[in-house]
């Protein structure tokens, strides 16, 4: 089958080259490698478990809320849970999920190279992960935290919850993205294939060199931020309480000067999966590649401009809300043009109903009602009655967890034979895409309802008009995690009884499908060649009206 | 107080609390407007998904796709117009939002106090209330806050308006009320252990209403009955939100009942039996003395309660018996 590459040997050639799972045996091998395979499954690994704390937290949470007043704990186990829930899931799952696992993994392999710029600090990035979550687990030892996961200061200066371990743990954590920011940043630029030019770069390269950007940049703003915070709290410098002189206001502006960036760093790899799945899986090649890829590094721009928009009610000027509502308005501009341009790939097609493509439709439609519920917390007159309400809460699930979170899932479903060498059971995937579609609406969507009826966030209880829509939304949950089980074990059940996986399983173009399933240590046995562009399907009718606009 | 159920139609239909300021038929104008616009798109989006799904569903092998990679026209068509329609939402948010921060001079001026986890409301004349606030309909109001610890938000669905309330530093918002009725107000930043306890109420009522209210809000004079004055004074400055009156119940501060003449024991270990004295100071230095079991998380009265108040307060704890 043709592909975007050409070496002088097929992928089968010769047994004599192990993949990179079995090339070395042993829990030392995996814990000391510099592969960037390895130390992807590794992420993954990790990323995966405190999906799983994260995602207890969050039904505990949800619990809790099935009625007013207390169903399970009190208050301030409460105010720890969804703290514990939003910390975990932002820091330790989100930013890092599409980056430093699939990313990690698919990354050298999409460029032909042996792996990363840098291997070992890599592994470095990887073992700074691992510090900062063990710190952020002492956290839970030591008394927990309850400042929620944007640690507001004065409340975070005079808490008596352990907020030093937590935020000298997200701090560590900024070391980690920073490390694989800048490796990737280097990787793509020095070590493309021959032949692979900017424009041949597959839309998921373009995605994690947004991504990149943005983490190098932009971290290092929390980084000192936080560690004021913990200035302020272990010498009593004043620097954001007021009590000792300082502004409190201050520390929303560094804190979201870093976290709104930091959303694209959670979503653009998401835009980069979904641009690989929905071409591959309908044999089309993209809609406006140029566009995509450039609007990826237009929104990583602008995205440093906007962080006023999460302080319209703060306290902040009302000529420094003006500006930030529109320059908010202007990145929604590119974030449709990417929305369009994946519906409009599909015309054409020839469409694949697998569970990636499963969770393409699952994504477009999540992703379209969170991109345009922003609209409503853009304008200024409506934002000062849905800010800080559910009407956020849903906002930031349907775009977090139904757009990030969802490509993740589908990018897993995509490069799982790859990664691992083993198809799943098809059934069972689509299943869990259809059970995650219905509970993440009924979850979510009632939120949509309960906030702009007036329903504030981070509430342990309720009054009771809000009853019977916190019933249906914890009931969402439920269903929720029903999905999310489903999806755990069509992947257990792979690993154990999988058909084995050929190497190009769903006939792709880039050049990670032209090694073998898993990919022998060193990526491909010889240098690919790169000669056409990453889209280029031989099911496409080269000689049809209309080609190439 | 008014519900919203979705059955309660009201005002503010199925989405929107009740109107109940001037600027509430702006805010859910633009709103309706910003949802049938996103509702269109919507349906458009997923109807071309549909459609395309179900088009262009693989049939056979032999299917050959589109050699279509783009189209310079149509690209520019769906940025431009979005791009525009945007432009109207800002605008019109902006305009709503311009309203919002400008009070008309003749606005009546009060003054709003956030603590953990209560509001206190001082009027023109000076008299205060606690997590009660009241209003004359059809005048403007403007309200300036401050805390007198962390960050809270000051939010009144009804009308539109929300506001955080920051230590050290005045924050103000304004609202003219245009329906009696009684309101909700939510603090909206999280701000601890009981922050969705943090519940206060708007009283819109008539100019009548609204200065009989006022004369009766003076505080202890020489001659009053200093408990039950003491009582009013306990529930205006929010004392209640962390201090029970039932003997034993904790909440986050201790029980007062049966504290006066019973032996304290504080965190630095020493016990001592409870006076007026005692009083006195936990309510002026609460951080001097802390009980023992509990965290110093009681605010200083100092400055906003003295002389007689402060006297009536100690009457009225020395009666939880
Ligand atoms: C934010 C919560 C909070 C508020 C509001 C609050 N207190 Fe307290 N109070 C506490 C806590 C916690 C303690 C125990 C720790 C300490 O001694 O400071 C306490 C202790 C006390 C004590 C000593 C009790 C004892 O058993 O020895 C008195 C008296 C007291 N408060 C009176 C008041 C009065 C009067 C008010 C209102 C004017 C008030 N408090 C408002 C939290 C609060
Ligand atoms: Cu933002
Ligand atoms: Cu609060």
């Amino acid at each position: 089958m043709a592909s975007i590459a050409e070496t002088h040997t097929g992928p089968h050639d010769g047994g004599h080259h192990e993949s990179y799972l079995t090339a070395k045996r042993g829990i030392a091998s995996w814990l000391t490698t510099v592969d960037h395979k390895r130390i992807g499954v590794m992420y993954l690994a990790s990323i995966l478990f405190f999906f799983f704390v994260g995602g207890v937290a969050a039904l505990l949470v949800r619990t809790e809320l099935l009625n007013p007043g207390k169903d399970l704990v009190e208050h301030a186990v409460y105010n720890q849970l969804f703290t514990l829930h939003g910390a975990i899931m932002v820091f330790l799952f989100i930013v890092p999920s599409i980056p430093a696992s699939l990313g990690n993994i698919v990354l050298p392999l999409m460029l032909g190279a042996k792996d990363v710029a840098f291997p070992k600090m890599n592994l470095a990035s990887y073992y700074f992960y691992v510090v900062g979550a063990i710190l952020f687990i002492l956290t839970i030892v030591l008394g927990g935290l309850d400042t929620g996961w944007t640690f507001y200061a004065p409340y975070s200066t005079t808490t008596s919850t352990s907020v030093i371990s937590a935020t000298f743990g997200a701090f560590v954590l900024g070391f980690s993205s920073i490390f694989t920011g800048i490796n990737f940043l280097v990787t793509i630029h020095k070590m493309r294939a021959p032949g692979m030019t900017w424009d041949r770069m597959p839309l998921m390269v373009w995605a994690l060199y947004a991504t990149s950007l943005i983490q190098v940049l932009a971290t290092p703003v929390i980084a000192i931020t936080l560690l004021l915070l913990i200035c302020e709290r272990t010498f009593g410098i004043g620097i954001f309480d007021p009590a000792l002189g300082g502004d409190p206001v201050l520390f929303q502006h560094f804190f979201w000067f870093y976290s709104h960036p930091v959303v694209y760093v959670m979503i653009l790899p998401g835009f980069g999966v979904i641009s690989e799945l929905v071409t591959v899986h309908s044999r089309k090649g993209i809609f406006g590649y140029m566009a995509i890829a450039i609007s990826s590094v237009a929104i990583a721009f602008i995205g440093f401009l906007v962080w006023g928009h999460h302080m319209f009610v703060a306290g902040e000027s009302s000529l420094a809300a003006t500006v930030f509502s529109f320059l908010t308005f202007a990145v929604a501009v590119p974030t449709a043009i990417k929305v369009f341009s994946w519906i409009a790939t599909m015309y054409g097609g020839s469409i694949r109903y697998t569970t990636p493509m499963y969770y393409v439709f699952v994504f477009l439609f999540l992703f379209s009602i969170g991109g345009l519920t922003g609209l409503f917390l853009g304008a200024l007159a409506v934002d000062v009655q849905m800010h800080d309400t559910y009407f956020v809460v849903a906002h930031f699930h349907y775009v977090m967890m139904g757009g990030t979170f969802i490509a993740f899932l589908g990018g897993l479903f995509h490069w799982w034979p790859k990664f691992t060498g083993k198809m799943y059971d098809e059934r069972l995937g689509k299943l869990s895409a259809v059970l995650v579609f219905i509970g993440f609406n009924v979850t979510f969507f009632t939120q949509f309802v309960l906030g702009s009826r007036g329903m504030p966030r981070r509430y342990y209880t309720y009054q009771p008009q809000f009853h019977t829509l916190h019933e249906i939304s914890t009931i969402g949950s439920y269903i929720l995690t029903a999905g999310l089980l489903v999806a755990l074990v069509t992947f257990i059940k792979s690993l154990k009884s999988g058909e084995k996986a050929t190497a190009n399983p769903w006939n792709g173009m880039t050049l990670e499908w032209h090694t073998e399933s898993p990919p022998i240590e060193h990526n491909f046995a010889e240098q690919p060649i790169c000669r056409r562009g990453p889209y280029d399907f031989p099911e496409i009718d080269e000689s049809a009206a209309g080609a190439r606009h | 107080m008014q519900t919203f159920s979705p059955v309660l139609i009201g005002s503010g239909g199925f989405w929107m609390p009740p109107q109940a300021s001037t600027f509430a038929p702006n805010t859910d104008a633009l709103f309706h407007f910003i949802l049938w616009l996103c509702a269109i798109f919507f349906a458009g989006l997923m109807g071309a998904t549909a459609y395309f799904g179900w088009k262009y569903k693989k049939r056979s092998d032999a299917d050959r796709t589109s050699p279509i990679r783009g189209n310079h026209k149509l690209e520019i068509v769906w940025s431009v117009i979005p791009g525009l329609l945007l432009l109207v939402i800002f605008g019109w948010g902006f305009a709503g939002y311009r309203e919002m921060i400008v009070a008309p001079p003749n606005a009546i001026n009060m003054h709003i106090t956030g603590q953990k986890w209560s509001w206190t409301m001082t009027y023109p004349n000076g008299g205060e209330d606690g997590n009660r606030l009241v209003v004359p309909i059809n005048e403007p109001v403007k309200l300036t806050m401050s805390s007198i610890d962390v960050i809270h938000s000051f939010f009144v669905p009804a009308f539109r308006v929300k506001r955080d309330v920051i230590p050290n530093r005045y924050t103000t918002i304004w609202f003219q009320a245009t329906e009696l009725g009684s309101y909700p107000i939510y603090c909206t930043e999280y701000c601890g252990d009981r922050h969705s306890e943090m519940i206060g109420h708007v009283d819109v009522v008539t100019r009548e209403e609204y200065e009989t209210y006022l004369r009766g809000l003076a505080g202890c004079s020489e001659g009053d009955d200093l408990v039950a004055c003491g009582e009013r004074q306990f529930q205006r400055l929010g004392c209640g939100a962390c201090h029970s009156v039932v003997p034993g119940q904790r909440i986050v501060g201790p029980s007062l009942a049966q504290v006066f003449g019973h032996e304290v024991s504080l965190t630095d270990g020493t016990t001592l039996t409870a006076d007026e004295d005692y009083l006195r100071q936990s309510i002026m230095d609460p951080n001097s003395q802390i009980v023992e079991g509990f965290a110093p998380q009681m605010p200083t009265f100092a400055g906003r309660l003295d002389g007689v108040n402060l006297a009536a307060v100690i009457e009225y704890i020395k009666s939880l018996q």
